[in-house]
């Protein structure tokens, strides 16, 4: 970094998430160090103490990259990221809940209500014999105390606001973010705005590390407890259900590195609109089934498609919530 | 107002497109609520086309592909039927009603069966009354 080069000023936010995004970018160890020579960090609630006001108070465009990770489920959520995308030149949005809803965005096969329900008076360690709820406002006597409103849907961030780029992953590994950042800080032309980075564009079964042949006949699936995986061949082959045809590589194969199947945190690679209709394709080829009694008897180990097929993408696919 | 149901009908055009053609040919009446997208082959049919037309307004999609045996690219009906099978499994979770999703075999001198089909499908979709998905994909806090 030349001396002579203004700081780069750096700023993260975490909206419905789960921490997960803050800590990776943690991840960068010691080359934190390399970070901060090259960018001040203006505002990373998770790290250090600085108030929503300091940042309302900063000018436009005053940021020059923010990370925002977490979906937009509550005003305050959209807040933040309505004032972020004004403080800043570059907005990212890092990782699966940002990027396609992620895991909260699970919360779009409920309805606001059934989830309240659950919650305040249903689950098995709930004890409110007084059915408190919470409210928007309540007044006590030294005014009105207020909490943000609770949405019925889920969103991505590029749902409620316009944003720069992509890093998907739950969470983006941490070698991804760092070829970014030093992409940024060496002035080097950026891809196009709107793009996915820090990821491939291919699916992960285009190199995946595992074995495949061209016999995919599978007439039973199995949960990944319920067989010995063999640690070499396709986990598809296998009959364990991957999302590897869905997913867009970039990740290192963490997962199937570790011995289990891809979950598609990664969302879908270029081209693909919606990842649960791919993934209903792929699994349609391979049942070597033909009569319909024998098919659905195979899809019956295909207990939960919606929550298999969307487990990241469900606020952002075509179907982005259960009908109500 | 009198609830006039839309639907999108994948035809095969090998069988079921000239099905239909030999309805349209032989005269026969049958409901005008049918919007047909010929496609080479039902094996062609992705999950999308019919994720899409329901969420661009579709009240019913009807899917008609050759015989089993008779796809003229040998097995691509099974696997219109296998993705079919699947997809009612994902839209009863999101709830669209299965009926509003039809798979049937109808061959090139089925004129009168896919008449018949389009008629009581359209009655089906009738009664189901307007799917949910347009207002549902509006709300959003
Ligand atoms: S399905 Fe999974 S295990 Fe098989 S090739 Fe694709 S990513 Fe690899
Ligand atoms: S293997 Fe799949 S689920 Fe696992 S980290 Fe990679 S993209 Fe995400
Ligand atoms: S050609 Fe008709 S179903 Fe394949």
């Amino acid at each position: 970094m030349e001396g002579s080069k203004p700081k780069l000023k750096l700023a993260v936010y975490w909206a419905a998430a789960c921490g997960g995004c803050c800590v990776s970018v943690l991840d960068v160890h010691e080359k934190l160090f390399d970070v901060v020579a090259a960018a001040d960090l203006v505002f990373w609630p998770i790290a250090f103490d600085i108030k929503y006001r300091d940042v309302e108070e900063m000018p436009d465009q005053n940021i020059d990259v923010t990370l925002f990770n977490g979906a937009v489920r509550n005003s305050e959520n959209e807040h933040m990221a309505k004032l972020l995308r004004k403080k800043s030149k570059i907005l990212v949005a890092y990782g699966s809940c940002s990027h396609l809803g992620g895991i909260p965005g699970l919360a779009n096969f409920s309805t606001k209500e059934e989830l309240f329900r659950r919650v305040y008076s249903e689950s098995e360690s709930t004890v409110n014999p007084d059915n408190v709820n919470p409210l928007p406002e309540f007044e006590v006597k030294e005014g009105v105390l207020s909490l943000p409103d609770f949405y019925n849907d889920v969103r991505s961030l590029t749902q409620v606001v316009e944003v720069d780029y992509f890093i998907p992953g739950c969470p983006p590994q941490t070698e991804r973010l760092l070829e970014v950042f030093t992409a940024i800080v060496s002035g080097a032309e950026l891809p196009p705005k709107g793009s996915v980075i820090g990821a491939g564009t291919k699916t992960q079964c285009d190199d995946c590390i595992r074995k495949k042949t061209e016999n995919k006949r599978i007439k039973k699936f199995y949960r990944p407890w319920e067989i010995q995986d063999d640690g070499v061949s396709c986990f598809m082959e296998q009959g364990v259900i991957c999302m590897g045809p869905a997913t867009r590589e970039g990740c290192g194969y963490r997962c199937i590195k570790g011995n289990a199947p891809c979950r598609g945190c990664y969302g879908p690679p270029t081209g693909v609109i919606d990842p649960g209709a791919k993934m209903m394709s792929s699994i349609a080829s391979i049942i070597d089934e033909k009569e319909p009694e024998e098919i659905s008897r195979v899809l019956e180990d295909v207990v939960d498609p919606a929550g298999l097929f969307y487990r990241f993408s469900l606020p952002v696919s075509l179907i982005r919530r259960k009908l109500i | 107002m009198e609830f006039n149901p839309r639907i999108v009908a994948f035809l095969c055009n090998w069988c079921s497109y000239t099905g239909a053609d030999l309805a349209g040919t032989s005269r026969m009446e049958y409901k005008s609520n049918v919007r047909v997208v010929r496609i080479m082959c039902s094996g062609r049919i992705e999950p999308t086309f019919v994720l899409r037309a329901f969420t661009k307004g579709a009240d019913g999609v009807l899917i008609c592909g050759c015989h089993p045996g008779d796809c003229h690219y040998q097995e691509g009906n099974y696997r219109c039927l296998r993705r079919f099978l699947l997809l009612q499994k994902y839209i009863l979770q999101m709830g669209i009603e299965t009926e509003r999703l039809k798979l049937e075999w109808i061959s090139a001198s089925e004129g009168k069966q896919f008449a018949e089909l389009v008629n009581s499908f359209t009655e089906t979709i009738t009664e189901l009354g307007p799917c949910k998905i347009k207002d549902t994909m509006k709300v959003l806090t």
